[in-house]
């Protein structure tokens, strides 16, 4: 099938003003007569199903939580930008659509972007009316704060929890449809299949976690906001239950599933600890606005770091490397996330890590603490000479700034970071890649629609800092909710849909079959065991750097394991009650497919873009190389196995902006 | 305002108003028995009034019992709920690590008040009641037949202070009213949405009339005990 | 180190349940407690036997899934956090830790320290929201500017998490922290005085008809509570129900 993205015509910005007006509508009265499932309850599938509700669709929304209000987008710290231009520095839609094409190193698509840029605006008015308490300024206006990779400030915020706000914002307008009885919702479910019928997403087959009971729900479409699949590398930033599945069986039912090796890895996390780790925790990128990041020149220094005879605010200056500020001395410790996080590696593969297990670098505030306190002692009229006082006064004021994350560092690591060095390594973070859609968010299967971090659409292969926020609540609240009107507008007269049919027997019965597999397969490897293997294979081979060697084995070792998990793999309990084991290795099992698949998707990729950086394309001063004969979308359709999935192009054109080199330095 | 009785906040704001109202009428009871320490007449004098003023009596006292009685009825009332709203305990519970005992045993401070209250009751207000409105006499007298025999109120109270048994049960269960106020008194306050500014002072304030009027109270029934017996 | 664990072990609902002991050897004090359970869980999955059932998913203190009462209080004995970032520093070799569920009758155990906490959802399905259409037509955002103190409260307000550490330390398994926080943060911002009078009848109202028990202002709750949710939100909305009740 050939990917029609379905881009309306006309200049940029009058795109979607003119979709909307051109598109089906379903009046009010027959919209009664539809129901839509939502899978998934974050930012995205909450603004979704809330709003397909309040126009009057009836919704059943599904989450594997104990409620909508756990959603991983729940743990988004900095904020989310909107093209408000209140701070009057020159921001625009069109800057805002800039920023986050070249943000995304070229690798996305134009009309998305343009509209999110465009919506952008409206999502911080409607959380405001929703009672989001954004931070404010004395005067009472709406604060900003600037965030990497632009120069005007537009990101909107509450605190370090702004994720956590506009969650809540949506999960409130959920519960007002909720109370109204125009969403059902179903928490503890987990969507195991898409059914398709006649060729379009008709309903879903979905496990109640607690009993076990293994149901079916029938709807005219079928609308997927569950997330990424960055959980593939084991150890994540994602919440634990974080999975790929929905999207993963939608694949398996005809959605193509697009770049799937564009992932993200953010520079500040809290490094391993230990084998026993089961996940990772991020700091906010703001850090390294005041820290500065190094670790030791020499690998005797490093030795003695490691073995706790060496203090590192003992080492003498000449003796550290600042090593993106020897590399990238115009941006330094500013640059962005992928470019950061590889340099980390760098240094780490090299042998200069500084912690025990050698994957970490220091995070320094001491330079900040004396910069602040000379500023401080200075207002003050104090001795700027005196380097106690200068340092203890710079600390008040970084501790006003990052406070909550300075003690966070400390409640984990269990380290005072005003006294010592940050450790700090890049983890997992976010997916740029996902199920393919076209602009109407409608993924190849008739019916079925993918929105949030679950598609690939708007970042292209790397992800700006506060946009995640933007995407979720744009398709959420501003996008899905029109352009499904035109699909469902052939629907009113459909009836409902009855779960009785042979595509629901069907699919019922492979999923029955894959749970009776898993509870009876009497391995002897926990699911742990297994994820723990992938994540290895991904973090080594599909991780930061990539290379076709470390590519082709990665897809060999990824297969071997995926057939040892089926033949070892074991599940204690019973499949009619609440087994977590079971409901894992089943994300797992996924996991072990889309691995391969995104292997592939990155060998295939042969150059350096954004997130995805082949050490084979970088140019002499080991900077990624973007290759224009790699200007497109890779939608993959699944075919049986992994290995043998299809590769479909989309082409992305730029006619309203300059493809350029990135550079840092 | 319909059924704000059977709310869960209403009812803490109707225990929190009986309470300020028993509060109100501690303070004022300590200050007429404070004064049989210091003057016996005057004790004498005001006890006569408060026992035969018509609106005191008519109108005041049926309030104050009915006081009295919500407090308690509605306590017990919120304990069966707040016992039904945990069926199953904790095995180990550390209680002490976020609350103090005081506030987690309201309870039995309230119940060995109660059981307080009705000694009480049996000792000064039955047989004031018996003598006021079953005997009829209303002089106030030791003898009612001879006017200058003087006010009977403080030779009943010294003569019930002769008891040792007696004087302790009222010692201790004026420790326990300190404890009932330690946290009954601001939590009034929180119960019916007073939290503010002025908190902290009034927190302040509420632990010298929790720990106050209870020592006042000990003190006058160790003075009146100590002065027969030393 | 080496540890002693007391967990609460139920089949599901329907089951008694009873406290199992289990000894858990070389715990590294780097651990989180969910960590400690993890390899507790290894174990007993090695073993045949069924793991330990808990609830628990961002492991970054924010999502309020976790939730186990650790050695007699909520979360366990380090304040200010959830029990996925309490930390096995916290305890000394040799200790015997008892872990329970969240008990209140409102919360209902589903598997071991798994409860129900669906009651919290219901709360907010009676009032928790705003009634605003998610057009975007709404006013700009900064037409009604906001006092700086008031937005800062609302805030602190709605940083709950609804994990339910309240209920589960309050002895009379109160929800009113919980509740308190929603109303207060609403009832803090001019969009959402509009509906303030219905808004805190039908929440508590709805409390009340959860079973959840009654506040004797102990203030357990604001002490256990991961977020540190103040117990002026309750004061608040005391005084917001007092007011509407008798407005009518």
């Amino acid at each position: 099938m050939a990917l029609d993205s379905k881009i309306p015509q006309g200049p940029l910005a009058d795109k979607w003003t003119k979709h909307k007006n051109d598109i089906n509508l379903v009046n009010p009265a027959n919209k009664r007569l539809i129901d839509i499932i939502v899978v998934g309850t974050g930012l995205a599938g909450g603004s979704a199903a809330a709003t397909l509700a309040e126009l009057g669709y009836n919704v059943k929304a599904f989450c594997f939580q104990d409620s909508p209000r756990r959603a991983h987008s729940i743990a988004a710290q900095g904020g989310i930008n909107a093209a408000k231009n209140y701070q009057g520095d020159g921001d625009s839609t069109y800057r805002l659509f800039y920023d986050t094409v070249k943000g995304g190193d070229y690798r996305s698509r134009e009309s998305n972007v343009y509209r999110l840029a465009e919506v952008s605006a409206n999502i911080i008015d409607q959380c405001v009316a929703q009672g989001v308490p954004f931070a404010r300024d004395y005067g009472g206006l709406l604060d900003n704060r600037s965030f990497g990779g632009v120069l005007v400030s537009r990101t909107f915020y509450a605190k370090g929890q702004t994720g956590q706000q506009l969650l809540l914002g949506a999960y409130s307008a959920m519960n007002r449809q909720i109370g109204r009885g125009k969403i059902k919702m179903h928490t503890r479910h987990e969507m195991l299949d898409v059914v398709i019928v006649d060729g379009k997403a008709r309903g879903i087959i979905a496990r109640n976690l607690v009993t076990g009971e293994i149901e079916r729900h029938s709807a005219h479409a079928v609308v997927l906001g569950t997330g990424g699949y960055g959980n593939a590398f084991y150890l994540s930033t994602y919440a634990m239950g974080s999975n790929v599945t929905a999207a993963w069986k939608a694949h398996k039912r005809g959605a193509y599933f697009a770049n799937p090796c564009y992932t993200q890895i953010h520079p500040t996390c809290i490094p391993v600890s230990g084998d026993h780790q089961s996940k990772l925790t991020l700091m906010s990128e703001s850090l390294r606005n005041d820290g500065r990041i190094w670790v030791p020149k020499h690998l005797k220094d490093v030795e003695a770091i490691r073995n706790g005879s060496l203090k590192p605010t003992e080492l003498a200056e000449e003796d550290r490397d600042y090593y993106l500020e020897r590399r990238y001395p115009a941006f330094g410790n500013l640059v962005p996330r992928d470019v950061a996080s590889r340099a980390a590696k760098e240094r780490c593969d090299a042998g200069y890590g500084v912690n025990k297990t050698g994957e970490a670098v220091y995070l320094d505030f001491a330079s900040a603490f004396m910069r602040y306190g000379k500023e401080q002692a200075h207002v003050k009229g104090l001795d700027e000479n005196d380097d106690a006082l200068v340092r203890k006064l710079g600390q008040e004021i970084v501790k006003n700034k990052y406070g909550n994350l300075f003690q966070m560092y400390e409640k984990i690591v269990d380290q005072n970071p005003y006294e010592t060095p940050m450790m700090i390594y890049p983890a997992v973070h976010y997916t740029m890649g996902g199920i393919w859609v076209d602009y109407n968010l409608m993924t190849t299967v008739p019916g079925l629609y993918a929105i949030g971090e679950a598609n690939f659409s708007d970042h292209g292969a790397n992800r700006l800092g506060a946009s995640a926020l933007m995407q979720g609540l744009a398709d959420g609240y501003f996008v899905l909710p029109y352009t499904i009107g035109d699909y469902l507008a052939d629907d009113i007269r459909t009836g409902p849909i009855s779960t009785d049919s042979k595509e629901f027997d069907e699919a019922e019965k492979n999923v029955n079959e894959t749970i009776d597999k898993l509870v009876n397969n009497n391995g002897s490897k926990s699911v742990d065991h297994f994820h723990k293997r992938l994540g290895k294979i991904m973090w080594n081979k599909c991780g930061m750097a990539r290379n076709e060697k470390d590519l082709k084995e990665a897809i060999t070792e990824i297969a071997e394991l995926r057939e040892e998990f089926w033949k070892e793999v074991k599940i204690p309990g019973n499949a009619d009650e609440y087994n977590e084991e079971l409901a894992k290795a089943g994300r797992v099992a996924d996991f072990l497919e889309l691995g391969e698949l995104f292997a592939k998707d990155a060998l295939v990729r042969e150059e350096s873009a954004g997130g995805h950086f082949r050490d084979e394309y970088q140019t002499p001063e080991g900077e990624a190389m973007r290759r224009k004969e790699f200007q497109f979308v890779s939608a993959w359709e699944f075919k049986g196995e992994p290995k043998d999935a299809v590769l479909h192009k989309e082409e992305l054109e730029y006619e309203n902006i300059k493809v350029k080199e990135r550079s840092y330095k | 305002m319909s059924g704000i009785l059977s709310s869960s906040i209403g009812r803490k704001f109707a225990m929190a108003l009986s309470a300020l109202f028993l509060m109100i009428f501690l303070l004022q009871h300590f200050a007429i028995n404070i004064l049989s320490v210091f003057s016996p007449d005057t004790f004498n004098e005001v006890s006569h009034f408060m026992g035969t003023f018509w609106v005191i009596q008519y109108a005041l006292q049926p309030v104050l019992i009915f006081g009295v009685i919500f407090h308690f009825v509605m306590g017990f009332v919120l304990e069966i709920k707040n016992n039904k709203a945990r069926r199953i305990k904790y095995a180990k519970n550390n209680g002490g690590a976020n609350s103090s005992w005081v506030s987690r045993n309201m309870i039995w401070s309230g119940l060995v008040i109660l059981a307080f209250m009705i000694l009480h009751f049996i000792d000064f207000w039955i047989p004031e009641i018996n003598i006021k409105y079953i005997e009829g006499d209303m002089t106030g007298l030791i003898d009612p037949n001879v006017a200058d025999s003087g006010f009977r109120y403080y030779e009943e109270l010294v003569h019930k202070f002769h008891d040792h048994i007696r004087t302790i049960a009222y010692c201790v269960s004026f420790v326990f009213l300190a404890l009932h106020l330690l946290h009954g008194f601001d939590s009034a306050f929180q119960s019916v949405g007073a939290n503010n500014k002025y908190t902290k002072g009034l927190k302040r304030f509420s632990k010298i009339y929790a720990i106050g009027i209870p020592l006042g109270f000990i003190f006058i029934a160790l003075f009146h005990h100590l002065k027969q017996i030393l | 180190m080496n540890l002693t664990l007391k967990i609460w072990r139920q089949k599901n609902a329907k089951d008694t349940g009873k406290i199992v002991e289990y000894p858990m050897t070389d715990v590294s004090p780097d651990m989180s407690f969910l960590e400690m359970l993890d390899v507790l869980n290894q174990d007993l999955i090695d073993k045949g036997e069924e793991p330990v059932a808990f609830d628990h998913d961002c492991r970054e203190g924010i999502c309020g899934m976790c939730s186990m009462f650790v050695n007699g209080q909520a979360h366990g004995p380090d304040s200010m956090v959830t029990v996925c970032q309490l930390h096995m520093r916290s305890f000394k070799d040799g200790d015997t830790i008892f872990i329970e569920p969240w008990r209140a009758t409102a919360f209902p155990v589903i598997k071991d320290l798994i409860v129900d906490r669906s009651a919290f959802d219901r709360i907010q399905h009676a009032g928790g929201f705003i009634s605003v259409n998610t057009s975007g037509n709404t006013q700009d955002a900064n037409s009604i500017p906001i006092n700086k103190h008031d937005a800062d409260t609302a805030f602190d307000a709605a940083t709950c998490i609804g994990c339910g550490a309240c209920v589960a330390s309050c002895k009379n398994s109160s929800a009113m922290l919980f509740v308190s926080a929603k109303v207060s943060q609403f009832a803090l911002l001019p969009q959402g005085q509009v509906e303030a009078t219905d808004r805190v009848l039908n929440m508590v109202q709805q409390m009340d008809d959860e079973g959840f028990g009654n506040c004797t202002n102990t203030g357990a709750c604001e002490v256990e509570c991961p977020k540190g949710i103040s117990l002026e939100n309750i004061a608040r909305m005391n005084r917001e129900y007092l007011s509407a009740s008798f407005k009518g």
